[in-house]
Order: structure tokens, then C-alpha cells, then sequence
């Protein structure tokens, strides 16, 4: 019982811990509620450039601290969140998106597994006709010889031997 | 034919395989930089050495240059630092960018390290390193006789950086400017 107690404790305390792990430090205030809404939004859609594989609401490193004060400064100008996001791409590169934009270098990316998709089922279609195929001609085969072997000298000895 | 099928998933295994093999050596943070090809963004912006003294791109002169971003909390610019001092020795002039520090500290730092800059703009809050596109210090750009950015160099700046990537590209720079200042 106190093991089971002891265990119950230690998973609630497991689950609050990582509740708590991803708010930022700094408290902005907006002048309109919208605004917020999209701040937030745009921290998570946005990586930081720093520590890889965090986007810049989750990372506190300076940079994202930085990037988190530009956001707001310019959602609070009035700029759209299209343009926000081009105003990153031109100081990072299109390594801040998280989500690539659709041009000719990501091409592949994008349209690479719809390619793969198409080609794996036109290899599944290519081998299922050409079993279909194979299984056709087989029964063609044996009803062909089967009907042969009882038509000729066979029959006759099977009769006979029926008769007997 | 039947029998080249037959080694298909091989062979795309082998391409897969050597794709991700060559994955393993890549360097992650290696990034290429959004501002190479762009101009120097626009700035004013106050000196270290002189707090009076206020500087814009207009001041960034040379045929060719490097503007190098350190901080004092900064410990890879320590390293990096005496390397900077023999570099503006050789008569290349280097403009400094003191990137989200302190002024009495960045001033106590010129003074006790020596100061290999021409001018060192203090960029208290970022706004201009984050125009360049920085994440973090050292970071080193070459900038041309143009005014153009040619090149991002993330890390340390030490000998072998030197020796491989920027001195054959500063070389080629001062040959275009030869080039076209003859024209």
C-alpha cells in the first residue's frame, strides 16, 4: 500500500513537471487580445536558430529572447504574420520556418513522397496483374490437359476398369 | 532486365546508405547565411571608446573589411581575440559590433585585451546583429569593397579558418577591386 502510495506521488509529480517546462520567461502585454493570440502562435511556427530543435517559444537562449521582443514589436506595427515571417527568412534564412516554403529547392521535399506513394502503387498494381496473369494460365493449363487426359485411351480404362 | 530488378532495392539501399552515412559528418550548425550577397544593414549607433561618438554604415570604410561581433560574456571571442590584434596588425581593418553586453565592461575589455578595431559600435539590445542575422558571438563577416556581405563565418576565427576559408576570399576581393577601380 505505501509503495503504491509512494508511486502514485512520484508520476504526479512526473506529469506536473513537464506541464510547467515550456512557458517563457518574460510577460509582454498586448493592445489587442488578437495580438496575443498570434504572438503565441508565431513563437511556436518559428525555430530558433541557436538550439536547433526547440522552436523560440520553448528556448529561453538570448537569441530567442530576441526574437520573441522583434515578434512582438512588429506584430504590434501592424505587419501580418506573412510578412513577420519573410522579415525572419531575410535575417536567418528559411531555416527559421518550421514549416518550408514551397519553392524549387524544396521541391522534393514536398512533393518527393506523393512520388514515392504513386510509385509503390503502381508496383503493387504491376505485380498483382501480372500474378493474376500467371494464375490464369495455369488453370488454363491444367483444365486444358485435364480435359485431354480423360478424352482418350483413359477413359476407356477407367470405364473398363468401372465396369468390372 | 529481370536480373537488374532483382539488385533494385540493393542498389537504393547502397544510395540511401551513403546519403546518411555522409549525413553523420555534416556539421548541424553550419548554416548558410540569409545576408551573404545583401549590403551591411543600415545602423546609428554609439561607439565603445568614445560614448559621443555616433557611427552608421557610412563609416565602414576599406576596400576590403571584416565586421566581428563578440560580447564579454562571450568566451570563444577570448580565444579568438589575440588572433584579431595580428590580423589588424597585417593592415586589415576590422570593426567590431560588442553584441547585448555592458558598456563599462566592453570598455574594460578594449583597454585590458587591446583593442585591434577600428571602431567598435555598441549594440546594446541586438537590433543590428539581429539585422545580420546573428545567433550567437564570435561571428565574423567579409564584407567587399561594395559594401556587400560576403561571407558568414560562425565560430572561433583562428588561424586555420584563416589559412582556408577567408584569406583566399579576401585575396580575391582585393583583386576585383584592383580590377575595377582600373576600368
Amino acid at each position: 500500500m505505501k509503495t503504491l502510495i509512494t508511486m502514485v506521488a512520484c508520476i504526479a509529480v512526473l506529469l506536473l513537471s513537464t506541464m510547467t517546462q515550456a512557458s517563457s520567461v518574460e510577460t509582454y502585454t498586448f493592445t489587442k487580445p488578437e495580438y496575443e493570440v498570434r504572438f503565441h502562435m508565431l513563437n511556436t511556427i518559428l525555430r530558433c536558430p541557436k538550439c536547433q530543435n526547440q522552436n523560440i517559444a520553448d528556448s529561453n537562449s538570448l537569441i530567442s529572447q530576441d526574437l520573441r521582443r522583434e515578434v512582438k514589436r512588429l506584430i504590434e506595427e501592424g505587419r501580418n504574420d506573412e510578412q513577420i515571417m519573410e522579415y525572419m527568412v531575410m535575417r536567418y534564412g528559411s531555416f527559421v520556418l518550421y514549416k518550408p516554403k514551397v519553392e524549387r529547392i524544396t521541391y522534393l521535399l514536398w512533393y518527393g513522397p506523393i512520388g514515392f506513394a504513386l510509385f509503390g502503387l503502381l508496383m503493387l498494381a504491376f505485380v498483382v496483374v501480372r500474378q493474376k496473369r500467371k494464375r490464369q494460365e495455369h488453370t488454363n493449363i491444367t483444365s486444358s490437359t485435364d480435359s485431354a487426359l480423360l478424352n482418350e485411351n483413359e477413359q476407356a480404362d477407367i470405364e473398363k476398369l468401372l465396369n468390372k | 532486365m529481370k536480373r537488374f530488378l532483382l539488385f533494385l532495392p540493393l542498389i537504393l539501399f547502397m544510395v540511401l546508405g551513403f546519403f546518411l552515412y555522409k549525413g553523420l559528418y555534416l556539421n548541424p550548425q553550419a548554416m548558410p547565411s540569409a545576408l551573404e550577397g545583401q549590403p551591411v544593414p543600415e545602423f546609428k549607433l554609439i561607439t565603445v571608446s568614445d560614448t559621443q561618438r555616433v557611427v552608421t554604415k557610412a563609416d565602414l570604410k576599406g576596400e576590403v573589411y571584416l565586421l566581428n561581433v563578440w560580447g564579454t560574456w562571450c568566451g570563444g571571442c577570448r580565444v579568438e581575440h589575440p588572433y584579431l590584434l595580428d590580423l589588424a596588425k597585417s593592415g586589415l581593418p576590422i570593426y567590431g559590433i560588442n553584441f547585448k553586453d555592458e558598456l563599462p565592461a566592453a570598455q574594460q575589455w578594449l583597454k585590458d585585451l587591446k583593442d585591434p578595431y577600428q571602431f567598435t559600435v555598441f549594440d546594446v539590445n541586438g537590433r543590428l546583429a539581429l539585422d545580420l542575422g546573428v545567433y550567437g558571438a564570435p561571428e565574423t563577416f567579409v564584407v567587399d569593397h561594395k559594401g556587400i556581405i560576403r561571407l558568414r563565418y560562425a565560430g572561433i576565427l583562428d588561424s586555420i579558418a584563416w589559412k582556408t576559408t577567408i584569406e583566399p576570399l579576401v585575396l580575391s576581393i582585393k583583386e576585383e577591386a584592383r580590377i575595377g577601380s582600373l576600368q
